[in-house]
């Protein structure tokens, strides 16, 4: 077999001169690796859709949807919510004076809840047509002001403009975003059967997420004093205190890490959205409902202005559960597509056994 | 690194010759067209000296300062590199930017940063164009790093240059070699540049270049010393030379060259090419060479001729480009329609306050919304396609490459990828056109039969030997082809190890210890076998009668001889033997024998006379017939086999190679020798034979007039060794001979005889050609010396005019072959190719149509294509021969008709359409009316109905023009296959062009897109690799369509919320890296390794070749309903996460969140849906994949607090994928849209499954039931084979252990 490996060798060299009797000693094949690899038999494993693979999977895709779909159903019926529109659009709602109001007005809406709302209740403010998604809008914030940034909170992001300095002052919170900052105030107030009014507790606090409040929000400096931190910079154009004055009951919750203005700066997704506003944390005794069936007014300090835009407000009481809100669209598609499901399977059943033995025994596990 | 080598390796392969094997490097792929047409290509032959021309002097010569004529000549340093340091980065950018593609990127980025249509922040929208900018750039830079060490090497390779100051050649780099100086070069030396050849060691001033590097051609050829300067003799002095060489500038051409030499005396001599040694061949057989050297460094013949690799475009990438511009138009329309809705949404609005102030008006707002999508849709444009597709196309070749099963352990090489990019089009193949010699043959010619003076020799021995041996070939192969193909490439370097090291010793010791020895011991290891020919019994017993012939029958014998001396002579075989370095005769000696000797000889041979000597034509008695040597005479044997070796003469046991440009020269070189006339070293003016019993002789050469294509002959003007005249041997095509042997001038006897032999002759030839046999005719012609004389003026004259020297040559040789005497003819048998026929049978079976274009004589041709099956017995042959036009219109007609009347009779009869057993034969001539554009029609409708077509008779340039014809009219794929120059247009007109590595050296292989060393490759490379390139390839494009269009949409959704303003609900940067990192791998994969129907079927079963042919992997309907689903899909992944999430407090990101990762869990799984086949590669990428975007999206989630201003995704992933909502959208939203496309497969897989599932369904069926399927579809014929071949092993090629279940 020697000599007939001598061929490779000389097709490589071609310039090596003197060859001798060793020559054939050194010899490199071309020949590829016989790899299961390069040879391309790597074990494999081939899926071919038929009948009589698919069907299973489709069925069991049917057994396990439909009970996660009515799982959602009925969690999502369970949740209690209320949502009270008070834009005041309508010439007979209380707030309708307040629409072309350019002072403060307050106004207040009586509304009856006929169910008791268990555990803590979430108070949201709803706004509709309000399209915070928008491109510009979305990107007029600097987020390293917000973050606490001496130099940016100076100097802020040229992505700010038009609301970056005002008469010469850097405005802190910059930005359009901050600027549009969702100013009403709502208040509830429960009244008793014997016709005694409560005002409902509302937490302002732990209504943003944890990673919002202690990482990305930071006053600048440190909270100790804000007004000496935030010198040198001006409010933002809509907002009627300095951020630093914008809870005047909490001293913690003042500044860029002001919850409120948190919740706000996380832009929503879709035009018409809510924004978690309080929390009504359950009774401590957990025997009363945390607000019980009866009457209540919502009294409205109305600031916010959604006419320019026909935007509409609304404030929700909502309880959650583990998926969240209301929404009972989950479930119903769990259901559908898990009946769809079924129904395919036992249609591709009926044609497995029409057709499936015709094609070779299609079936034959691999 | 993996990466790297990978790469690396790539590279090697795509420079065909790495490792020495060219010294060539691609100079640039820029100029990959200029072999083909040099721009200042001159007309050949017309073209004046005076127009351009260099002078060279000597630099060294006195008076001629270094800064001499030369200086304005180019250095011999070449670069080949495209790029220095310092150059890359703006010239590489500045090339990139020549892309569309790019300047697509580059379009974005700029547009990107205009104020009001900014969409993303500046840097991010810059990545997807870095990255493709230095993916190319790193490969590159790689490439040009690779040419940049290569041309180091190159020009640090030291030569010895004559230097005039120390007056003695001293060591230069090859950089430093210039015009004008005189090179000294050794025996396989490399030659550093284009010189001429001033000095050889050679007594005959002759050299021998190897040429392997420049054209592949590994024989050898001959170089002369200019005229004058052989006189000098063996003391060249460089010193006194200071000649001045005045030629044309530098071009391409290799076979050319023109100029003249000045001496100082003013006397001029004529410089042809076989004066010039050539820029990297390599000087063989001569101890020592001087050049002086005419063209350096990038002007050298060589370089001229770099051409890079070859980039064609494929049918598969020209559908692509239209749905490219599908995509575009769906780009604008998504653009318009957003600009349009943001327009109306901002005018419906009154006063927003969230609006930020200074908003242009709606009209200008939607006009530079129109751009903003541009960039948020970008996407869609699969710019990142052509990047894929250009990897996997190098993955496929690299799987193509490493495949075992084409690789030839006789040529010891594998299939050659040499273009890069049209792998798919393998899978595609409709019309296959092949050449007949060499590609369906052998091209290894042996000696099986001839005619002497109009006696046939059917050398019944030969042909029973040949069955035998190829019997035994199959037992014994590897080491009996192996010596087969040694004969390719044999030179004086390679011949000593030529064989094991085993019998080098030996042959050394014995040529050493006992030279007078008759070295029997080693004949029947190395010869080989093959090109043993048996000696026919009636002529060797002819042969025998030689001492005492009588009457008519030394008449006869003065034929043979002439015959056989003139097979020895009559060629340009180049004779080499492993004892001897130098295998040319040293110094042409006059008789080396004693005289006596001499005497003996000259008794025994001058007693049959040439009948052209009248008083010789009944020879007086013959002379002693007792030679002292009776015994060294061949004698008879019984055995065919010990034959040849039976001289014990000294020189004439010892073993010969014959190599040769033709392989036919070779076997009628054999042939002579198996009846004693051994050639046996030949130089320039001289060559030795041995006859039989006799010392070896000197016959001079006079002359040696090269094979000519016009001419179809060649001849060689000897002095007979024997008679001493001047004769004239001519050999070529039997056409041409017979035509110029018949003389009507006389008519006496000897005439008569003559026309005798003549249609003897004519009456084998025919036999011969039915057999499918080659032929050559072999005549000679006596001339006398006043005759010569005349001649040889008129020729010289020729040979040294510098201006149409190859016409004037032309001429002058067919003066001098004229009159000949017709001695006989030959019938030489090139055997098929192993697997010929089933690899045909396979390709015709894939619905290929098969023409065979051939040079050869129309009978050859058919008996060929019925021995390799392409014709059946049962077929109708149609033979189209016609004189005129006229007559070429009336008889197609009238074969159209008879087709349609048989087509008409089988519809009735069977009810089966296709195509019939029709063949079309179809001569030179006829073709060229047929080519002519009034009948192109009528033939291309003749040839549709045929299921194969075979031309004789027809030249290159027809060839070329029969695959163009058919390649734009009936807008098939076509692939051309061939081994010779020949086939070189036609392999470069067709789609695909195939080169066969064969024995006609390498130009084919050159031009081809890939080469392979033998047809029966064809099968796989077609049937498997091209099926799965093209399948591979069309699936992985759709799916990039699908994927983005599929995630482009989502954006495109999200803007009917977002009051059509450009916003995105995904961080840009996930946004980007979406496409370019997350989901870029799988699809790769799946383009390189996707198996869609095993290897096995797809060989078993041809039929499935069909897919590929009709597109159906890819063609309009799948591409429009893959962009249906792909709107399917993103509607469903938009939708369900925004009823989910409508109303709540969702934020921009958490709600992107679960739409991206649904999205890829969508992209992914579909890619599993599409697959055929899925190894751990695959779920290792496809893990790996999402895996990649979970980790980067939660990493960027927890680490960005301001990396990513304004909008930081802090928390938004963490906290999307910490609720519970979040997987059940995504399992929703995953489960909905890839229904569809699983329902769809499942149905149609289960009610009419295509062929390609099918053959999936099979191939998991346990193997007895596997063949038991394959046979019943092989059974029932798909509608483009008609007859099925009843021979059931022919059907599959299988072991025969599978053959008993289907028959």
């Amino acid at each position: 077999m020697m000599a007939s490996s001598y061929n490779a060798k000389e097709e490589d060299g071609h310039h090596s001169g003197s060859v001798g009797p060793g020559g054939a000693g050194a010899v490199k094949s071309r020949k590829p690796d016989n790899t299961a690899f390069k040879q391309q038999r790597l074990p494999a494993w081939q899926p071919i859709l038929t009948a009589g693979t698919v069907l299973p999977a489709f069925f069991v895709i049917g057994l396990i949807f439909i009970p996660i779909g009515i799982g959602l159903f009925v969690t999502s019926n369970n949740i209690k919510e209320f949502e009270i529109d008070y834009t005041g659009m309508d010439p007979d709602s209380p707030c309708n004076m307040c629409i072309n109001s350019t002072t403060p007005c307050r106004c207040s809406i009586p509304f009856t809840l006929e169910q008791p709302f268990e555990n803590n209740v979430f108070m949201y403010y709803g706004l509709s047509n309000f399209y915070q998604n928008h491109r510009r809008y979305v990107k007029s914030r600097d987020d390293s002001q917000l973050n606490g940034d001496k130099s940016s909170l100076l100097y802020p992001s040229k992505e700010c403009e038009p609301y970056r300095t005002r008469n010469g002052l850097p405005v802190a919170p910059c930005g359009a975003i901050a600027n549009s900052l969702f100013n009403d105030t709502l208040e509830l107030i429960y009244y008793y059967p014997n016709k005694s009014s409560m005002s409902i507790p509302l937490v302002k606090t732990g209504i943003a997420w944890w990673t919002d409040t202690h990482v990305k929000f930071r006053n600048p400096g440190g909270n100790n004093n804000l007004t000496a931190a935030f010198k040198g910079t001006t409010k933002p154009e809509n907002w009627q205190n300095p951020v630093y004055e914008l809870d005047p009951t909490n001293p913690e919750n003042n500044g860029f890490v002001n919850e409120d203005f948190i919740v706000w700066m996380r832009t929503a997704a879709l035009p018409t959205f809510r924004k978690l506003y309080r929390i009504i944390q359950k009774k401590k005794d957990n025997l009363t409902p945390t607000l019980p069936p009866g009457n209540y007014t919502l009294e409205i300090t109305y600031n916010y202005p959604v006419i320019s835009f026909d935007g509409h407000k609304r404030m929700i009481l909502s309880t959650i559960s583990w998926m969240g809100g209301k929404n009972p669209f989950l479930g119903i598609a769990y259901i559908t597509v898990g009946s769809v499901c079924f129904f395919l399977g036992v249609v591709l059943l009926i044609i497995h056994h029409k057709f499936g033995n015709r094609n070779n025994n299609a079936d034959i596990p691999n | 690194m993996e990466r790297l080598h990978w790469i690396r390796h790539r590279l090697q392969r795509l420079l065909p010759g790495d490792g020495g094997r060219g010294w060539y490097s691609p100079a640039s792929t820029l100029s990959t067209k200029r072999s083909l047409d040099p721009p200042d290509s001159p007309d050949p032959g017309g073209r004046r000296l005076s127009g351009k021309r260099r002078s060279v002097t000597p630099r060294h010569a006195p008076g001629q300062s270094q800064h001499g004529s030369s200086r304005n000549y180019q250095g011999n340093g070449i670069r080949t590199t495209k790029y220095s340091l310092l150059s890359f980065i703006p010239k590489n950018l500045f090339e990139q930017f020549h892309r569309v593609a790019n300047l697509y990127f580059l379009f974005l980025v700029l547009l990107n940063w205009v104020p009001v249509v900014e969409a993303f922040q500046k840097e991010i929208t810059m990545i997807p164009l870095a990255v493709v900018l230095f993916v190319i750039a790193v490969k590159d830079a790689l490439e040009d790093y690779r040419r940049y060490r290569y041309d180091q090497r190159v020009n640090n390779t030291s030569t010895s240059v004559y230097c005039g100051k120390q007056r003695r050649y001293v060591e230069r780099r090859w950089a430093e070699v210039c015009v004008g100086d005189l090179v000294r070069l050794y025996c396989n030396d490399i030659i550093p540049a284009d010189m001429v050849l001033l000095h050889s060691s050679d007594p005959g001033g002759v050299c021998h270049i190897e040429t392997a590097n420049l054209d592949g051609e590994s024989n050898l050829k001959l170089r002369r010393v200019v005229r004058d300067l052989q006189r000098q003799g063996l003391d060249f002095s460089p010193e006194t030379f200071s000649s001045r060489i005045e030629c044309e500038n530098p071009n391409n051409e290799l076979q050319c060259f023109r100029g003249y030499m000045e001496h100082p005396s003013k006397a001029r001599v004529g410089l042809h090419i076989e004066n010039l040694l050539l820029r990297t061949c390599t000087v063989r057989n001569t101890e020592m060479v001087v050049g002086f050297v005419v063209y350096a460094g990038h002007e050298t013949k060589a370089m001229q001729n770099n051409s890079g690799p070859r980039y064609k475009r494929s049918k598969l990438e020209r559908r692509l480009n239209t749905d490219v511009l599908w995509s575009v138009a769906l780009l604008l329309l998504l653009c318009f329609t957003a600009a349009v809705g943001h327009g109306l949404w901002l005018n419906s609005l009154k006063n927003p306050f969230f609006l930020i102030p200074g908003d242009p008006p709606p009209l200008l707002a939607g006009f530079y919304m129109f751009w903003t999508m541009i960039i948020v849709l970008q996407v869609l444009i699969p710019i990142s396609l052509y990047v894929s597709i250009e990897i996997v196309k190098l993955g496929q070749i690299y799987f193509i490459q490493s495949d075992v099963d084409l690789y030839s352990e006789q040529t010891a090489s594998g299939v050659q990828c040499r273009a890069l990019n049209i792998t798919e089009d393998l899978g595609q193949i409709q019309y296959l056109f092949s050449d007949k010699t060499g590609t369906l043959t052998e091209n290894c010619m042996l000696f099986r039969r001839c005619t002497i003076a109009g006696v046939e020799y059917p050398h019944h021995d030969n042909a029973q030997w040949l069955e035998q041996y190829e019997e035994q070939d199959t037992h014994s192969r590897p080491h009996t082809l192996r010596s087969r193909c040694s004969r390719k490439s044999l030179s004086c370097r390679s011949l000593s190890c030529n064989r094991s090291s085993v019998s080098l010793h030996t042959l050394a010791s014995q040529s050493d210890t006992a030279s007078q020895e008759p070295a029997h011991a080693h004949g029947a290891f190395s010869r080989t076998m093959e090109c043993m020919v048996a000696p026919d019994p009636l002529l060797q017993l002819k042969l025998q009668e030689l001492p005492r012939p009588e009457g008519a029958a030394a008449a006869e014998l003065s034929y043979i001889l002439d015959f056989f001396l003139a097979l020895a002579v009559c060629n340009t075989v180049v004779v080499s033997s492993p004892t001897k370095s130098q295998h040319v005769v040293p110094v042409p000696r006059t008789p080396q024998r004693s005289l006596e000797d001499m005497k003996l000889l000259l008794q025994k041979f001058s007693l049959p006379r040439f009948p052209h000597a009248p008083s010789s034509l009944h020879p007086d008695t013959p002379a002693p017939a007792q030679s002292p040597a009776p015994s060294s005479f061949p004698a008879p044997s019984a055995e065919g086999a010990g034959l040849w070796e039976e001289c014990d003469d000294d020189d004439c046991g010892e073993e010969l190679f014959y190599e040769s440009e033709s392989p036919d020269e070779a076997a009628l070189v054999q042939a002579a020798r198996a009846y004693g006339y051994t050639l046996q070293a030949r130089s320039a003016e001289h060559l030795v034979v041995a006859l039989p019993g006799s010392a070896p002789l000197t016959v001079p050469l006079l002359h040696l007039l090269p094979f000519h294509s016009d001419r179809k002959r060649m001849s060689v003007v000897v002095r007979h060794p024997v008679t001493g005249r001047v004769v004239v041997f001519t050999k070529g095509a039997d056409s041409v001979v017979m035509e110029l042997s018949r003389d009507d001038a006389a008519a006496d006897e000897e005439e008569e005889h003559q026309a005798f032999i003549r249609e003897q002759t004519q009456r084998h030839l025919d036999d011969y050609a039915r057999e499918g046999l080659r032929t050559l005719c072999v005549a000679k012609r006596v001339l006398e010396e006043a005759e010569y004389e005349a001649w040889l003026k008129k020729h010289v004259l020729a040979e040294t005019s510098i201006e149409n020297r190859e016409e004037l040559l032309l001429d002058s040789a067919q003066r001098l072959e004229t009159n000949l005497t017709l001695l006989g003819a030959t019938g030489i048998v090139d055997r098929l190719q192993d697997d010929v026929p089933e690899t045909i049978e396979a390709l015709q079976r894939a619905g290929i149509r098969m023409w065979v274009l051939t040079g050869d004589k129309q009978e050859t041709a058919v008996n060929i294509a019925y021995a390799c099956r392409l014709l059946r017995p049962s077929d109708q042959l149609l033979t189209a021969n016609c004189e005129s036009k006229d007559a070429c219109e009336a008889l197609f007609s009238r074969l159209s008709e008879e087709i349609h009347r048989w087509e008409e009779s089988q519809a009735a009869s069977v009810g089966g359409g296709g195509v019939s057993g029709f063949t079309l034969v179809i001569d030179g001539r006829t073709l060229d009316w047929a080519l002519g554009a009034e009948l192109q029609g009528a033939f291309l409708q003749l040839t549709q109905h045929c299921r194969s077509v075979i031309c004789c008779r027809s030249t290159p340039l027809q060839k070329s023009q029969v695959v163009r014809l058919v390649r734009d009219t009936l807008g098939v794929t076509t692939l051309a296959v061939g081994d010779g120059a020949n086939d070189v247009s036609m392999i470069q007109v067709a789609d695909v062009g195939i080169g066969i590595s064969g024995q006609e050296g390498m130009q084919a292989v050159m031009s081809s897109d890939f080469a392979v060393s033998r047809f029966k490759h064809l099968r796989k490379l077609l049937l498997v690799h091209g099926h799965w390139c093209y399948t591979r390839l069309a699936n992985m494009i759709l799916y990039f369509f699908y994927k983005n269009v599929m995630y482009v949409n989502l954006l495109f959704w999200y803007q009917f919320f977002c009051g059509f303003s450009g916003s995105v609900m995904t961080n840009s940067w996930a946004l980007i890296f979406f496409n370019l990192l997350f989901t870029s791998a799988p699809p790769l994969l799946y383009g390189i390794l996707d198996k869609d129907v095993s290897a096995d079927a797809l060989l078993g079963v041809p039929q499935l070749y069909a897919s590929g042919q009709n597109s159906e992997a890819y063609c309009r309907t799948t591409f429009w309903l893959t962009l249906l689903d792909s709107f399917y899909q993103s509607l469903v992944c938009f939708f369900v996460p925004y009823l989910a999430f409508a109303g709540s407090d969702v934020s921009i990101f958490s709600f992107g969140s679960p739409i991206n990762s649904s999205a890829l869990l969508i992209i992914l799984l579909h890619q599993v849906i599409e697959s055929r086949t899925l190894t751990w590669l695959h779920g290792a990428v496809l893990l790996g994949s999402a895996a990649f975007y979970y980790g980067f999206s939660l990493l960027f989630s927890v680490l960005c607090v301001t990396c990513n201003s304004p909008t930081d995704p802090l928390g938004v992933e963490t906290h999307a994928m910490s609720q519970p909502l979040y997987y059940c959208v995504c399992v929703l939203t995953t489960v909905l849209a890839l229904l569809p496309r699983v329902s769809y497969h499942a149905f149609h897989n289960t009610i009419c499954p295509p062929d390609t599932v099918r053959a999936g369904l099979m191939d998991r069926l346990v193997s007895k039931e596997y063949w038991t399927h394959v046979g019943q579809w092989t059974d029932t014929p798909a509608p483009q084979t008609l007859s099925v071949n009843a021979d059931p092993s022919s059907t599959t090629d299988r072991p025969p252990d599978h053959h008993n279940v289907l028959s």
